[in-house]
């Protein structure tokens, strides 16, 4: 018992969620307190993963359910920051719907609870918990604008389809527990060998729960729907953050435990890759709505993280390591512009709204514009490179099938956001929208695009960070 | 030399840019961003001449040569020039405050967003020409989508979005292969860093793959027939300076790469490929001089013109003699002078009738003679007559043709005269013939600003035709050199 201070973040985070419901509770009008105490609550817990674990090697606990390395300390960094910055833009969103309420910052705490219990998790009991943990509040999230129809629907489907694919995921875990006698995914790494072909049906269950929760294809179809009905501001967490904690048990899971098994899960995560990156690029040609394209362009972001993974080395897993923290600074950016959208107490969020921003808001234009080049992946900016690292891992693997086609799935993708710059740019201009956002929202957007922009001068800084990952 | 010569030549142009970013251009400041773009971008050019001056022509090593780490244990960022490249540098310089210059009329809203896509685009082709590294070397190929696209969709004509689009599109869909066979290059040498790829060389089993990825992404941007067809559409729907910057110096790219890098690094393959290479270039050179006499827009005729000349560049680049080489860069440097010029005399008449179709006009000799002599000039420099630019380029290359392939080099002379064809009917319908249509009475002649562009471009056209020794002097070495090692590296099968 005395690494206890290894978990003190998660300890942290559980005590002070209780704490700010119970203020909530006894509280009136204390929505305000909670945003700001919640916002601070995060930046400690990163602070103390920083502090307390980020310079660890490798270390066990509870009986080896629980791994803390620097896998897992910084991609509970990268969430617990992405999760302040979410918040932090949200505010003005949800006080336009009159739901600027206790509950919002309490269940994106929870639920970053869970996702750090799950990057923690050495064990599929302890994983299903913190995805599980995840899943409850992000179901609530979803329908959080409950008078609005659209959100209530949003909520229920990803409801039913998530059980769905949870109660596929624990019964490839029992599967997996059937074969090999245990859930730790060490003494699973011992046990494979004569029962390969049953536990392959095992880790086939469990992707597919997985590639559930990451959106990817074909368990992407609740991703479009739930991420136009969700209020945009639980949107922009949808598409950031629990996509980072579940990119890291797919590493962890696939790694630790079967990593012997490449031939058998490396073709399903070719195909997952594959069909993500086709299908996001090919189906967002034809949408109207600005929250549904960006469902499926994250759908096929997905697919290029899971390239990186697919190769089975250790740069492949890094250069996923950094897409998704790429893609994430670019996705911040993207809905910092969403959320800027606003004239009058609405929020407009059709691609035809766009039109003519450049005249009207050229600043707002030129921000989304270098954002929407760069998740093209045009270099010289960070989606590039972001895809380029992942690239460079995957021919380094001979797989060029996968290169070509994912380059080629960008060249598809590029059409569509092409069609937005174009409508920004070469379009007639509209009525223009508000320009009283607050102080955060044009922090995040300057940040995110500046970010974006300069990205190329510093490329061997996101590197060294992430080559320090090491779990093979 | 410790100044970072080529650095600053690459970063100007985006300083320039960023401090036109920060003046809003209206009515009244039109003037200072014009001439802050203008001052930007000349004094990049006297600093090209500088470099020039500097550049040492009796040896064919990397001159100028910056290395800088950028990708720890990766990527080097890595710029030098040899004889190859100055001349485009030189060229890139060149025409841009001439394209800066020439945005007087044609360019009405918007004015310093144009200029900065303008300068940053400078940067971006510098950058092109001067890096060694394939890594950086893609950055700034790629990169240069960006700005073109923009200048072709917002300031474009009638049909810019789909044009925009479709140059973008086929562009990036051919460059996506190359990108995958430089990371293959990485992890089959080691290495990124063209000189010692040089030194290097990659196995004779790759090559062929390797060498069509490059390739793809090359036979697009020259363009090569059949994939073509985004220029004549790119060049229409432009504006006068996007086409100038489009024909000038972007289509320049494709024939500089073939030259370092098929050439360079791909010896064996570019001697089992030469034959696609010959055929797609007659057939440019003889289908699309076809096209382009029937062409009923101006703009379209030279576009078309443009993917003849190309298709000698590439027949000269891969005769793989000194003469055809040497042609070939020529062809390049006079097709960016003439080429842009010609684009420049479009839109001078574009300006003041606001048509491009050559039925609009026709017996204006008497109405703008100084003009009409101007683009008599450019007409004959585009067909190659003695005494201009054009005549050597085209000549070097039809002389290495003959030494490697009759038939080729008989079918190509019978483009030049195809070429003669299309641009005299060109010119004889515009400028002589009855004056019809009574508007045209109503046109000026040149201004001061359209005349020092189109002087300034003559300038040059006439004095490479009659005097083409600096060029020559410039790239001698560089080509013989680059030839012995690619005889060498053939012979040796490496």
């Amino acid at each position: 018992m005395t690494n206890l201070q290894l978990v003190f973040p998660e300890i942290f985070l559980s005590l002070s969620i209780m704490f700010l419901l119970i203020l909530g509770v006894f509280k009136k009008n204390s929505s305000k307190i909670i945003q700001n105490l919640s916002l601070a609550v995060l930046l400690i817990t990163a602070v103390i993963t920083f502090n307390e674990t980020i310079g660890i090697n490798e270390v066990k606990l509870f009986n080896d359910s629980i791994i803390i390395d620097y896998l897992s300390s910084l991609m509970k960094i990268v969430t617990l920051l992405a999760t302040f910055l979410v918040l932090i833009i949200s505010s003005n969103y949800l006080r336009t719907f009159k739901i600027f309420k206790i509950e919002y910052p309490i269940l994106i705490l929870s639920s970053v609870l869970g996702m750090m219990i799950m990057i923690n998790s050495n064990d599929l009991i302890v994983f299903y918990m913190g995805l599980e943990l995840q899943s409850l509040a992000l179901y609530v999230l979803a329908t959080f604008n409950r008078d609005q129809i659209k959100s209530s629907e949003a909520g229920l489907k990803y409801f039913v389809l998530s059980a769905l694919s949870s109660g596929l995921l624990l019964y490839g875990c029992s599967l997996i527990y059937g074969f090999t006698g245990s859930t730790n995914f060490n003494v699973i790494a011992n046990q494979l060998g004569s029962s390969e072909y049953a536990i392959t049906f095992g880790i086939v269950f469990i992707l597919v729960g997985l590639a559930f929760k990451i959106s990817a294809v074909p368990f992407h179809m609740w991703a479009p729907d739930v991420y136009e009905g969700s209020p945009t501001s639980v949107t922009l967490f949808f598409t950031m953050v629990p996509k980072v904690a579940a990119l890291t048990v797919f590493i962890r899971f696939l790694y630790v435990p079967f990593l012997n098994l490449i031939d058998q899960w490396q073709m399903i995560l070719i195909f997952l890759s594959i069909a993500s990156m086709l299908f996001g690029a090919i189906a967002a040609i034809g949408q109207t709505n600005l929250k549904r394209l960006v469902a499926y362009s994250s759908i096929g972001h997905v697919g290029y993280a899971l390239a990186g993974v697919a190769t089975g080395t250790n740069e492949g897993m890094q250069s996923s390591v950094i897409y998704i923290i790429i893609y994430i600074i670019m996705n911040l950016g993207l809905f910092s512009c969403l959320l800027m959208m606003k004239r009058e107490n609405q929020y407009y969020e059709k691609i035809e709204d766009l039109s003519g921003l450049s005249k009207n808001h050229p600043m707002l234009a030129l921000s989304l514009m270098i954002i929407l080049f760069s998740l093209a992946g045009i270099p010289p900016l960070a989606g590039f490179f972001a895809k380029f690292y992942v690239f460079k891992s995957v021919i380094e693997q001979s797989m060029y099938f996968l290169a070509i086609v994912g380059l080629l799935s960008t060249v598809v993708a590029a059409f569509y956001y092409l069609r937005l710059i174009k409508i920004m740019y070469f379009d007639k201009e509209k009525e223009k929208y508000d320009t009283d956002h607050g102080l955060w929202l044009k922090f995040s957007l300057t940040f995110s695009t500046l970010l974006i922009l300069v990205y190329f001068i510093f490329p061997s800084q996101l590197i060294e960070v992430v080559s320090r990952i090491n779990i093979i | 030399m410790n100044f970072p010569i080529l650095s600053s030549l690459i970063l100007l142009p985006s300083v320039g840019a960023f401090f036109l970013f920060f003046t809003r251009s209206n009515k009244q400041n039109n003037f200072t961003v014009k001439y802050v773009a203008l001052f930007t971008s000349f004094v990049n050019f006297l600093l090209s001449i500088y470099l020039w001056i500097l550049f040492d022509h009796t040896t064919s090593e990397f001159q100028f040569v910056e290395q800088r780490t950028w990708i720890d244990d990766f990527i080097n960022y890595k710029v030098g020039v040899d004889g190859i490249s100055i001349l485009f540098i030189l060229l890139t310089t060149f025409i841009t405050p001439l394209c800066i210059l020439s945005v007087n009329n044609s360019i009405k809203e918007r004015l310093s967003e144009f200029l900065i896509a303008v300068l940053i685009m400078e940067s971006f082709m510098i950058g092109v020409f001067c890096s060694l590294d394939l890594v950086i070397f893609y950055l700034f190929f790629e990169a240069g989508l960006i700005p073109m696209f923009l200048i072709i969709g917002i300031w474009g004509g009638a049909r810019r979005v789909y044009s925009a689009f479709k140059f973008f599109l086929y562009t990036l869909l051919g460059s996506v292969l190359m990108l995958v066979a430089i990371i293959t290059i990485y992890w089959l040498t080691g290495t990124t860093d063209v000189i010692e790829l040089y030194s290097l060389g990659i196995e004779a089993k790759y090559q062929n793959l390797l060498w069509l990825a490059f390739f793809s992404s090359f036979a697009v941007k020259t363009p090569m027939w059949p994939v073509h067809t985004w220029l004549p559409d790119a060049h229409v729907e432009a504006p006068t300076a996007g086409s100038v910057l489009l024909a000038a110096i972007l289509l320049k790219m494709a024939g500089y790469g073939f030259i370092r890098f098929s050439l360079g690094l791909f010896p064996i393959a570019s001697e089992v490929f030469t034959p696609l290479i010959y055929t797609l270039s007659v057939i440019a050179i003889i289908f699309t001089s076809f096209i382009a006499l029937m062409q009923e827009d101006i703009k379209k005729l030279i576009a078309y013109s443009s993917v003849a000349h190309m298709g000698y560049v590439t027949l000269g680049i891969f005769t793989i003699q000194q003469q055809g080489i040497e042609g070939s860069i020529i062809q390049m440097i006079s097709h960016g002078l003439v080429s842009a010029a010609l684009f420049l005399c479009v839109g001078v008449i574009y300006d003041r009738m606001h048509s491009r179709l050559i039925d609009t006009y026709g017996g204006i000799v008497s109405i703008i003679p100084k003009y009409s002599v101007l683009f008599m000039l450019f007409t004959l420099a585009a067909l190659g007559l003695p005494g201009t630019s054009g005549f050597v380029g085209e000549f070097l290359i039809l002389m290495g043709a003959f030494k490697d392939n009759f038939l080729v080099a008989v079918i190509a002379s019978i483009g030049v005269i195809i070429g003669a064809a299309y641009m005299l009917w060109l010119y004889k319908r515009v400028i002589f013939g009855k004056l019809i249509n009574n508007d045209l009475k109503k046109m000026i002649d040149l201004n001061r600003s359209e005349s020092i562009i189109l002087t300034s471009l003559a300038i040059p056209t006439l004095f490479f035709g009659f005097y083409p020794d600096p060029l020559i002097n410039t790239i001698e070495v560089s080509i013989s050199d680059l030839i012995e090692t690619y005889n060498f590296r053939l012979a040796s099968k490496i």
